[in-house]
């Protein structure tokens, strides 16, 4: 278990005033360095998760360890290693934004107490400078946090979070409320860090194009588990792929299908399931006029929405 | 423990800082004690007659005094409600220090806010005319910090059993107002019908105001007029109450953060 760095165990949560758990006996573990999404409709369970790990709301029942520290004894311990970015923005919006930075810097612990940040240690203040190049904030590091974009809000939450060298990066759905632009270039900012710092990411989301780049993805809705493997398995389990041809000699296509007993639909265009077979090689072998060729990979999208819809019936 | 004190002040710190942002606050926490002090003691004491043996206008700048570092403190430490609104509150309570050390910088943070209040209050007094010697006031800085200490560990159970901003907004007065008058802040309650009596003495506020005024009116032959209880009996009161006021609306508080 030494690579394990979240282990979730029959975790049960059922809210003081609701009838129905809102999160019904799940069990997942993480490892160290992974990039973990956990992904679900609304109201599936996944903030509900994600406060109960970071040590903001107790569970009902279970089992939880971070970093192989139990939540309930040694959360403590666990507010150390881990770092988060809230759904909703959790800055001090009065506050400049390096005043942000040594609000959490100190509360952490990681630097003494000094009442401005000319009196701050240098090693905190070339940090600081650091990051605020990082985020490309340098000149407006003095500024309140009041007069930032939602992009900037979130750069600045994230390398807030990373300062104290948390073992685990908690997000919950950092980009939520965001325009497009502002979150492609958050996400990019994100797997850089991931490289940079080799943190395990525990996100939740749902984005689904988000997830797709994770290292495995856990589906929950109801607050029970739909499935968890990596994304690739996600879409193998579900969706299987197809190639969408047509020609203009629609039977004479026809009949070399049959031939290489393929399994497909349609009158042309013809929809050919791959089964685990390679496109390319069908594509070689077929001899007839190509007018139309199409290769259906399908997204994680289209794989969440049928085991959502799954899920519902 | 470095790191809990480190914490502590980091969290007072920011109180103190969002107070001199906020210039509308500033002007906004003196309107009260100017109106109260200003016109209300200035007109009472014009108007009552001369043998009631004290000035009203001290008494009721006194009252005031010890009345707004008390409140101004417990309504300073509701807006942990309001970061709790803002979300910023989750920064606080997922950082790796004792839930303690986040109610005492809170508690911390709004006394530097409400003495700062209490400096000006004092520099209206010393305008209009209150005899306040160097030595006096010395001595009724204690008694200010206690009246603070007070109202924020008062103000940290009234916040544990608050949901929202807007039933805060909405009860605080409720328990607030009536406090005014039953702990004298502006009219004596030195003798009461035994309903009026058992209220006045079991509110909080009264021991803040009649602390301050025992600070203040020591020595004086106003003291027997004015004066409820002595300095000690307060001070014992006050710290028996803090005590229960921060350990139960801390563990409260908690409680009902995590256990949803």
């Amino acid at each position: 278990m030494k690579d394990t760095v979240i282990e979730v165990k029959n975790l049960v949560k059922k809210y003081k005033k609701a009838n129905t758990p809102a999160v019904d006996g799940i069990s997942f573990n993480v490892k160290r360095g992974e990039f973990f999404a956990l992904l679900g409709p609304n109201g599936a369970g996944k903030t509900t998760t994600i406060s109960i790990l970071t040590t903001i709301l107790s569970k009902t029942e279970g089992v939880v360890k971070i970093a192989n520290y139990d939540i309930e004894k040694e959360a403590d311990k666990i507010r150390k290693s881990i770092g988060i970015i809230f759904q909703n923005p959790s800055l001090d919006l009065n506050l400049t934004a390096e005043e942000n930075i040594r609000f959490h810097a100190l509360i952490y612990g990681l630097y003494p107490f000094r009442p401005s940040f000319s009196l701050m240690s240098e090693e905190y203040r070339r940090e600081v400078i650091k990051l605020a190049e990082i985020i490309g904030i340098k000149n407006d590091i003095t500024k309140p946090v009041k007069t930032f974009s939602g992009g900037m809000k979130r750069k600045l939450e994230i390398v807030r979070s990373l300062i104290h060298k948390p073992k685990v990066l908690f997000l919950d759905e950092p980009t939520s409320g965001l325009d497009p632009a502002s979150r492609k270039n958050l996400w990019k900012y994100l797997q850089d860090i991931r490289k940079k710092y080799k943190t395990t990411i525990f996100l939740t989301t749902h984005y689904l194009e988000e997830a797709e780049d994770a290292d495995r993805v856990l589906i929950i809705d109801q607050g029970k588990i739909v499935t968890l493997g990596t994304p690739a398995k996600i879409k193998k389990d579900l969706i299987d792929s197809s190639i969408i041809l047509n020609a203009k000699d629609k039977a004479a296509l026809r009949s070399e299908l049959d031939a290489m007993k393929l399994d497909y639909e349609g009158h042309g265009p013809f929809k050919i399931k791959l089964n685990g077979k390679n496109a390319q090689e069908i594509i070689k072998s077929i001899k007839s006029d190509l007018t139309y060729l199409d290769i259906n990979n399908p997204k994680l999208e289209d794989a969440y929405l049928k085991l959502i819809a799954k899920g519902n019936k | 423990m470095i790191h809990q004190i480190t914490a502590i002040f980091t969290i007072a710190q920011r109180d103190f800082t969002k107070l001199l942002r906020d210039r509308a606050r500033i002007l906004a926490t003196f309107i009260f004690p100017f109106l109260f002090i200003g016109i209300l003691g200035t007109s009472l004491e014009s108007n009552l007659p001369p043998d009631i043996g004290y000035s009203f206008k001290v008494f009721v700048f006194t009252g005031v005094l010890a009345q707004t570092l008390f409140q101004s403190t417990a309504s300073g430490i509701i807006s942990l409600i309001e970061d709790r609104e803002n979300d910023f509150s989750q920064e606080i309570f997922v950082s790796p220090i004792s839930r303690y050390s986040i109610i005492i910088g809170k508690i911390l943070g709004e006394t530097m806010v409400s003495m700062t209040q209490g400096l000006g209050i004092i520099a209206f007094g010393l305008l209009i005319g209150v005899p306040l010697s160097l030595e006096k006031l010395i001595l009724m800085f204690p008694a200010g910090l206690m009246a603070c200490l007070f109202g924020g560990a008062f103000g940290i159970l009234v916040l544990s059993n608050l949901k929202s901003q807007r039933a805060a907004n909405q009860i605080f007065p409720f328990i607030i107002f009536p406090q005014f008058f039953l702990a004298g802040v502006f009219n004596p309650i030195k003798s009461l019908p035994p309903l009026l009596h058992i209220l006045s003495r079991a509110m909080p506020m009264t021991y803040a105001v009649d602390l301050m005024r025992g600070v203040y009116y020591a020595n004086s032959p106003e003291k027997n007029l004015i004066v409820l209880h002595s300095i000690s009996w307060n001070t014992l009161v006050i710290s028996v109450v803090f005590m229960i006021f921060l350990l139960l609306g801390t563990a409260l508080f908690i409680n009902n953060e995590k256990n949803k």
